[in-house]
């Protein structure tokens, strides 16, 4: 385990070491220090390494991430693992807006609660939140899994394609063209098997699934008051 | 009996046969006209500056014989590898899936042929013009469809797109019959369904937000790209100062009469300003930042000619960016499909349903068979020879004007025909010594 203190390493020099250890494949193991919510710290990683953050950051934490695991032991201020590719996030405390935006691949582990637009405009990536989500969640959302064991805010799902959503507790309202749709056994299983992936203490059976009614995918004058 | 005299039929300016066009076809389906280009009304543009060139007081450069360089660099405030070009035209951002495959090689061989860059859009990078394209601008969108960071490194800039200028504050919606399987799939998004892009970042908010974002860029780019920032004409004093202030290398000003894939009419033709209103306040930014040529600016929306190039210029841009001319390069509009588009209820020169996907030229389509019809190689060699031709058309005036670059070219080399573009560019009205708001008058 190497680590990197922040409290004397630029955050330039942070990113270069882990990210060509990162393309090296060499599977390293590093620990970052004294973050003190630094923005952009481990981004744009393109390979199999583990990274600790020891503290809280600041926006786009583990940005456009591939491959790599990177957990963060605090929270994250906005825009948390945006764009990443594949690979795992964990955030063992709470996430800030934007978490796992346009996200096309992997997993993101939210211990505590995500802030507004959680899963803005994802394509693909899977997202898990132990705690609750806050209002314009899943907007636009494109493709992928979001799982929520707590509450979801205010216009869940707006204007969403299809990303499946799973809520345990309740949703404040549901966006345009979102509605609750049949748990089929395709939608327990991949349930469960993102719950045991997060190590999420959660039946697949308390949570209801959320979708695209599909109403608004061909542009349709007669919809326009649903907007 | 004699007959009356009577007055001729009179037809209204206000509900002009086209106005009147357009009622009918508003009554008759509900919906909003939606249309690609820009706008299409008339307003102050380059037409309305004339060049003073040499005289007792300024000596010409020899024309034949006098070099005059056009080579312009790129993103030298911040990025470890500028872009460097040999000439100050650049090819604006347009999406694959809006454009054809065919068609976005082209626009790289042609570019590449002549020394300058290409830029993506709204869909994410192809093979095709990555490979043909030996300097790429890689777009930052809303809708960050195929966004992802190997395509981030393979390119030569990186452009964040806040506006446009045929329509700022607003996004764009790909219709359903252009979205195939590898539009689809690109965009992570079913065959056939309608693409909505956001007008609004998914995860910033403003300049402070955007600063970070930036930054964020840089580190998973080892800060070698060039970071641009695209604005459409609105408030381009304000806008410039914030773009700079949010860390861009290079502001990408692009005015009302810039072209989208596909918007709605009454967006394009009454949001925004002309392309020459806001060239002088994105300077006057620049300068009062101290910023002027350390970041640099290119103007886009209705270049057409190497006298729209050097009267850019000669406002204060260091480079200006093609759309609408390139795509008029490669064939688009060319009366030789006449027939075809009176088929579709138009003519060669108006024909602006890009978003249908049925243009007879093969190049605002996805149909295989209208693909076909453009042949890059050829297409790419028109766009060579009109880039070119700008480009001669631009050194030209600058040796009238006694300039051994076209970077010299300078406000003191114009005048302006009208009032209004007197004031928009700042520079006297023609036989004058004055324009509208010009100090001490």
């Amino acid at each position: 385990m190497s680590t990197l203190d922040m409290s004397v390493t630029p955050l330039r020099e942070v990113n270069v070491t882990l990210q060509e250890a990162a393309k090296s494949q060499s599977n390293n193991a590093y620990e970052i220090t004294n973050p003190r919510g630094s923005h952009a710290v481990a981004v744009g990683l393109d390979g199999p390494l583990s990274v600790t953050v020891k503290g809280s950051t600041g926006y786009y934490c583990a940005g456009m991430n591939k491959l790599a695991t990177i957990r963060v032991e605090g929270s994250t201020g906005p825009g948390v693992a945006e764009n990443m590719m594949s690979g795992e996030v964990v955030i063992e405390g709470d996430a800030s807006q934007y978490a796992g935006a346009t996200g096309r691949g992997g997993l993101l582990n939210i211990k505590g609660n995500a802030s507004s637009r959680c899963g803005i405009s994802m394509k693909g990536i899977d997202i898990v939140v132990h705690g609750n989500i806050g209002h314009m969640s899943a907007f636009m959302a494109q493709k992928g899994n979001l799982v929520v064991l707590g509450d979801a805010g205010d216009a869940l799902g707006d204007s969403l394609y299809e990303a499946r959503l799973f809520v345990r507790g309740t949703v404040k309202s549901l966006g345009a063209d979102c509605i609750e749709k049949e748990m089929r056994p395709e939608h327990i299983e991949i349930l469960q098997e993102l719950l045991a992936r997060a190590g999420a203490d959660a039946k697949p059976e308390e949570f209801k699934r959320y979708g695209s009614a599909r109403r608004l995918y061909n542009f349709n004058i007669d919809h326009a008051d649903e907007y | 009996m004699d007959k009356t005299p009577q007055t001729d039929p009179r037809q209204s300016w206000t509900f002009s046969n086209s106005v009147n066009s357009e009622i009918r076809r508003a009554a008759a389906t509900g919906i909003y006209d939606i249309r690609g280009g820009g706008a299409k009304r008339r307003v102050p543009h380059f037409d309305d500056l004339l060049f003073l060139g040499a005289s007792m007081s300024r000596y010409p450069l020899e024309g034949y014989r006098e070099k005059c360089e056009t080579a312009v660099t790129l993103g030298t405030r911040f990025a470890k590898n500028p872009i460097e070009l040999k000439i100050p035209i650049t090819i604006a951002g347009m999406s694959f899936g809006s454009l054809s495959g065919p068609a976005k090689e082209a626009l790289g061989r042609g570019a590449t042929l002549a020394g300058t860059s290409t830029t993506t859009g709204d869909g994410g990078m192809t093979e095709e013009e990555r490979g043909h394209s030996e300097k790429l601008v890689y777009q930052y969108l809303p809708s960050r469809y195929g966004m992802n960071p190997d395509d981030l490194r393979r390119a030569d800039a990186i452009e964040v797109v806040v506006g446009q200028g045929a329509k700022p504050g607003g996004g764009g919606m790909l219709l359903g019959q252009k979205i195939t399987e590898r539009v689809a799939g690109m965009r992570d998004l079913p065959v056939g369904i309608d693409q909505r892009s956001a007008c609004r970042h998914p995860d910033w908010t403003g300049p402070d937000d955007l600063e970070i974002k930036i930054l964020e860029l840089r580190e998973i780019t080892n800060w070698e790209k060039p970071i641009y920032i695209k604005i459409g004409g609105a408030r381009p004093y304000y806008d410039t100062a914030l773009a700079v202030k949010a860390g861009a290398d290079v502001v990408v000003l692009d005015g009302m009469q810039g072209g989208t894939a596909a918007t709605q009419d009454v967006f394009i033709e009454h949001v925004g300003q002309p392309t020459l209103a806001c060239i002088r306040p994105a300077v006057q930014a620049l300068q009062d930042l101290g910023m002027h040529r350390e970041v640099q600016l290119v103007v886009s929306g209705g270049i057409r000619n190497g006298a729209d190039v050097a009267k850019a210029l000669a406002l204060g841009a260091d480079a200006v960016s093609i759309g609408t001319a390139a795509l008029i390069a490669l064939g688009d509009n060319d009366p030789k499909w006449e027939a075809e588009y009176n088929a579709l209820g138009t003519t060669a020169g108006a024909y602006d349903d890009w978003h249908e996907g049925r243009d007879p030229a093969g190049i605002t389509t996805q149909d295989p068979a209208l693909m076909q019809r453009l042949d890059p190689v050829a297409a790419g060699r028109r766009l060579r020879n009109y880039l070119n031709v700008m480009t001669l058309e631009c050194q030209t005036i600058a040796r009238a004007c006694g300039h051994n670059h076209v970077h010299n070219l300078e406000p003191e080399d114009l005048c302006a025909l009208t009032m209004e573009a007197a004031a928009m560019a700042q520079v006297p009205l023609a036989g004058t010594n004055w324009y509208p708001g010009k100090p001490g008058f």
